[in-house]
């Protein structure tokens, strides 16, 4: 449990998705005008990393890793090469399911949310989620724990540079800078007050 | 032909620059710019990807049902991620090790996406290829930029050899180490994008908001 919880926390601040691995950073540069779509992208990404980083954790460990096969008969096939294919394939269909499902049963939600998730599909931060869950070799719990709180690390990322870039849009920047430069400037200065969190344990 | 073809080479590179203008692939420029070595690996492998998903998507263009055209992408972009992973971790393993999840990200690299959706299914595959080739070159090119200021003055090297001796090997240079760290990636490509709108003003985005002196009554 207490392994679970500072796994949360390091996925949360220490090794944030945007800010310490720079995932996501398409989306984070082109949704972080306003607040109010940065929150809902944010909730957007936590709710499809924490479906997706399981769900690639069990196809992982059912599938594709070396002997996972013996069930079904083949007890010396390695699949690992194959992984970056299903990972993907994966997260298109659930995000395609989702997509579907918000619009059956929650339209309100689907309405908030509807823009982004094809957006979804091609962010970097959804499929790096699976990808740090194959190379750190997590059991299914530390995935699903992981799952949601590098998506939370990320849509707070994403907030706080919302906000930050609310603000901005009021000052006296130089031409060159205006717009994309400024952001990139921003955005390594919160990367820095980030980088304040590491060696944060519990 | 030859002409816009040489255009379409040449133009990604400063005038219509992925990172500095369209604002594409964004990521793993930033996260593997530490060492020059590592980014070269990776303009060559994201340029060899761009390039020939660019030419197969579009070579089967127009079998394609537009309501699936992402999955199609989708897939035969991972199968060269795949081909370029595997031939990483065969013959530069240490690269590859460095490099870790990033070559699994170029599958969703929006520049390999973007130049899919916006030039392959509109043209012919050769164009397309050249397109494609194009585009990872700009990216190349900022890739290589800013690996060779954070190499140089983080570590005093470049790709790995000394070119500043350091302090700690009896040296002159005192290396700047934040440099090495991520936050310095942001405000290298941020001030690269200064200087490169500065030397094109016509890059520059409009203000939202304009700061004005107003008469007084």
């Amino acid at each position: 449990m207490e392994a679970l919880l500072s796994l949360a926390v390091k996925a949360i601040f220490v090794e944030n998705m945007a800010l310490a691995f720079f995932l996501g950073m398409c989306t984070f540069l082109a949704v972080s005008k306003k607040i109010s779509t940065a929150i809902g992208l944010g909730i957007s990404v936590t709710l499809v990393q924490a479906i997706t980083v399981p769900a690639n954790n069990l196809i992982l460990t059912y599938l594709l890793a070396p002997g996972a096969l013996a069930w079904a008969g083949f007890p010396d096939v390695d699949l690992t090469f194959l992984g970056l294919i299903s990972y993907i394939g994966v997260i298109a269909a659930i995000v395609q399911i989702l997509e579907m499902v918000l619009d059956k049963y929650f339209p309100p939600l689907y309405n908030a949310l509807g823009i982004f998730l094809p957006l979804i599909t091609v962010n970097c931060a959804i499929l790096g989620g699976s990808l740090f869950m194959v190379e750190r070799d997590y059991s299914f719990s530390e995935a699903s724990v992981y799952g949601v709180s590098s998506g939370l690390g990320w849509a707070l990322a994403i907030t706080a540079m919302a906000g930050v870039r609310e603000k901005l849009k009021y000052s006296d920047i130089p031409d060159g800078l205006q717009g994309l430069g400024i952001t990139f400037i921003s955005a390594g200065l919160m990367a820095m007050a980030f980088m304040s969190f590491s060696g944060v344990k519990l | 032909m030859a002409q816009t073809y040489r255009t379409m080479l040449v133009d990604p590179m400063v005038d219509n620059n992925p990172i500095t203008l369209q604002v594409l692939g964004i990521c793993s420029a930033l996260a593997v710019t530490s060492s020059l070595q590592v980014a070269a690996v990776m303009a060559i492998a994201v340029t060899l990807v761009t390039g020939f998903s660019s030419m197969f998507i579009s070579a089967i263009r127009t079998q394609i049902p537009g309501s699936i055209r992402i999955i199609v992408q989708m897939i035969i972009i991972a199968s060269l991620v795949i081909v370029v992973d595997q031939v990483l971790k065969a013959y530069a393993y240490e690269i590859s090790k460095t490099l870790s999840v990033f070559v699994g990200l170029i599958i969703t690299n929006c520049i390999v996406m973007g130049r899919a959706e916006a030039f392959a299914m509109k043209n012919p595959p050769i164009a397309s290829f050249v397109d494609g080739v194009g585009n990872g070159l700009g990216y190349g090119l900022i890739l290589m930029m800013v690996g060779f200021i954070r190499e140089l003055l983080g570590s005093g090297s470049l790709f790995g050899v000394t070119i500043l001796p350091t302090v700690n090997n009896g040296g002159w240079y005192v290396p700047n180490g934040l440099l090495l760290l991520p936050p310095s990636a942001f405000f290298v490509i941020g001030l690269l994008i200064w200087g490169f709108r500065s030397w094109k003003p016509e890059q520059v985005e409009e203000r939202e908001y304009r700061i004005q002196t107003v008469e007084a009554h």
